[in-house]
């Protein structure tokens, strides 16, 4: 697939500015990354579940999104989402809709690994024709920067709280971009915010138009929550990458592919430092707790290469 | 000519929704409502029906699925008991807010724990303030004629609200009655074509349903659907004139039995009105002045008419099949008698609890609430206002 950013860039915008979402959210970047993926002239259904995004970008009696757009409650968007693309099937063939439509459904960690991980599971196993895109920026945020099963270990979040006794939160990440390619569907990719948005582009486009079920986790970082300075979102997603806490992959019809290798792989800290989330790992003292996230981002980035390695 | 069958309730709601061929069906089985996608699935995989099944994963997928299809544009339903209703909560409270003509049919079985799946209304009754319209049936003929009006009711302009067609598990949802069908046809024409103003998949117009909204516009979105709920009766009760002009069976907020020169009445809802209007017979025949009085519409509450249905009663028992732990009755009783209080003062009413997960309802039980109700109100014999009945020895 070719890929023209100018051109891209250019295109209307399918969420329109003015919504409230903080300056800087990673969340709204990939909102509007994924929807430019969708071809002119076809129509959507965009999907949310309850959290920052849907707070912000449909707050009566305004809403930010130029397609029709539905949000019904924090741990249902698979099922709700579910439900509109079966209408969808039975209208056309009834011949009551001519017009393409595709479904789309945003969700943050929260509403897509925790609250809302039964309802996707089954939404993806009935392998409704719609995206699932998880902008994971890996805690609660909206109610104020919760731990969340995306929550990667020894973040500093307000409960799991670093402390006297606490080191952050004591559990690795799920890995929910695995557990749902498990789920045998069509199309599951991992990717970020990077550069010219050429990766995120093009696995959303794959994911809106293969047929069936997909899934895109989008790792998207919150300012506030992972505290940085909101201007190096992109800097921080790159080095996501680069140290391999991020891999960017595929899993096309069960085929899993690895999309990029860095040539030279940087310590985890360089992803760390620059996030007050971690801050605690940098004392002195602490360095044991630094060995072990690199221990645990090597031991996934090898088992996804393996993965990948296979014909 | 009307068809003559043999039905049990979960036949004759499912065969009703054949004949209604609604667009969309997500359900998740839980006994005594199993049977209804069961049913229904037969149907679609046999041909005899076009509805688009989802086998979702839970109760509360299936009511988040049914939204979601529903406000694409699809008439849509689902079934459920129980603790399905209760895992469905606040997916019940989002379908009414968004005004959302979908269907639920509901068989009622108690709510866990201990766990018991056998009928009382505890389910529906909890769902009572979640904005949903509910109609009951004593008997499957009824629960059939509900289904066909069901969306006639809730997918008219000045109500538009999600509705709950309940049945009671067990009693008629697997007990075989004679009843009688309308012809296909005569459904279809009846039920109509679904037309939806506003939906997802306007072609013309895209719609944002599921807003986030601040307290300058929350407070109005309750009134409205108040309003629509008030509207609803004059709805319900001009479909069910058209209904009985169509079938010979007219309905309306309630059924009177014997009620008209009554001293003393029972209010009563579902199935074991049966056992009351037998009760009736019986004590008449012995001279006594005793009538029922069965509710089939709960949601809206038909508070005025009800009262000036019992205005005449010298005593009357308001029985309730589930609790509510107020410590003084049940919620029938509460709403019943607020009635009374506003439209007939001098009505005596009293509350009893019966029939909860499954315990027998009999007629020598209705029996002796009618003679217990005249020997307070001749003989002047203690009735304690609120109190269980049917209880173990």
């Amino acid at each position: 697939m070719s890929y023209n950013f100018k051109a891209e860039m250019n295109k209307p915008e399918r969420l329109a500015p003015g919504h409230r979402m903080c300056a800087g959210c990673g969340g709204t970047i990939t909102v509007r990354a994924v929807l430019r993926a969708l071809h002119e002239g076809d129509k959507a259904v965009i999907g949310n579940a309850t959290g920052c995004l849907e707070v912000s970008t449909f707050m009566y009696p305004y809403t930010a999104y130029e397609d029709s757009y539905i949000h019904n409650a924090f741990e249902n968007a698979g099922a709700t989402m579910s439900g509109v693309e079966t209408a969808y099937n039975i209208l056309k063939i009834k011949g009551k809709i001519d017009d393409t439509y595709k479904f789309i459904t945003f969700g943050g960690d929260g509403g897509t690994y925790d609250i809302g991980f039964q309802s996707l599971s089954g939404a993806m196993e009935r392998n409704h024709d719609m995206v699932y895109v998880c902008y994971d920026n890996g805690a609660y945020m909206n109610t104020g920067i919760q731990r969340s099963s995306a929550t990667p270990m020894y973040a500093d979040t307000t409960t799991t709280p670093v402390g006297k006794q606490s080191d952050g939160k004591m559990q690795n990440r799920k890995d929910l971009a695995s557990i749902i390619a498990a789920h045998d569907v069509p199309y599951v990719a991992q990717s970020t915010l990077l550069g010219n948005f050429k990766d995120l582009h093009q696995k959303a486009e794959k994911a809106i138009y293969t047929p069936g079920a997909a899934f895109l986790n989008v790792m998207a970082p919150c300012p506030r929550g992972w505290k940085y300075p909101t201007e190096d979102i992109m800097e921080i997603c790159k080095l996501g990458v680069e140290t391999c806490y991020w891999p960017l992959f595929e899993v096309d019809h069960g085929k899993w592919i690895l999309n990029y290798e860095p040539k030279k792989k940087l310590p985890i800290e360089d992803f760390l430092r620059p996030q007050g989330r971690f801050r605690h790992l940098f004392k002195k003292g602490n360095e044991h707790l630094l060995e072990q996230f690199q221990a645990e981002v090597d031991r996934r980035w090898e088992d996804l290469k393996f993965r990948c390695s296979r014909d | 000519m009307a068809i003559r069958e043999r039905l049990s309730g979960n036949e004759a709601i499912s065969y009703a929704i054949k004949q209604v061929n609604p667009d969309v069906m997500p359900a998740f089985p839980i006994t005594p409502s199993t049977e209804i996608p069961q049913y229904v699935a037969n149907y679609i995989a046999n041909g005899e029906m076009d509805t688009e099944f989802i086998p979702v994963e839970s109760e509360h997928s299936s009511m988040s699925a049914t939204i979601g299809a529903q406000a694409a544009g699809a008439r849509s339903l689902t079934a459920t008991s129980s603790c399905g209703l209760a895992l469905m909560w606040e997916e019940l409270y989002v379908a009414a807010s968004n005004r959302l003509p979908l269907a639920l049919c509901l068989v009622n079985r108690a709510l866990s724990g201990p766990i018991n799946i056998n009928c009382d209304h505890s389910d529906s009754m909890g769902a009572r303030d979640t904005g949903f319209l509910q109609i009951y049936a004593e008997n499957n003929q009824e629960v059939y004629d509900n289904f066909v009006q069901a969306y006639r009711i809730a997918e008219h302009k000045d109500v538009m609200l999600p509705i709950m067609i309940c049945q009671d598990g067990f009693i008629t949802s697997h007990a075989v009655e004679n009843i009688e069908l309308l012809e296909d046809e005569k459904v279809k024409n009846f039920v109509g074509e679904y037309c939806p103003e506003n939906y997802l998949l306007n072609e013309k117009q895209p719609m944002a349903m599921g807003p986030y909204a601040v307290s300058n516009y929350y407070m109005e979105t309750k009134m409205a659907q108040n309003t629509a709920m008030n509207n609803a009766k004059k709805v319900i009760l001009e479909v069910g004139k058209e209904y009985g002009a169509l079938s010979g069976r007219e309905y309306g907020f309630f059924e009177e039995y014997r009620l008209d020169d009554a001293d003393y009445a029972i209010v009563i809802i579902g199935s074991a009105a049966g056992a009351t209007k037998d009760a009736i017979d019986l004590l008449r025949e012995q001279g006594m002045k005793v009538g029922l009085l069965k509710l089939r519409v709960f949601r809206p509450f038909p508070d005025e008419e009800i009262a000036n249905a019992l205005k005449h009663c010298k005593t009357v028992a308001i029985m309730d099949r589930s609790e509510c732990f107020r410590g003084k009755g049940g919620p029938l009783g509460a709403e019943v008698k607020a009635a009374l209080y506003d439209y007939a003062k001098d009505v005596k009413a009293f509350n009893l609890i019966y029939g909860l997960g499954g315990r027998d309802f009999t007629v020598a039980d209705a029996k002796r609430i009618y003679e217990d109700l005249m020997a307070y109100d001749k003989d002047g014999q203690a009735f304690e206002e609120y109190r269980y009945i049917g209880l173990r020895g």
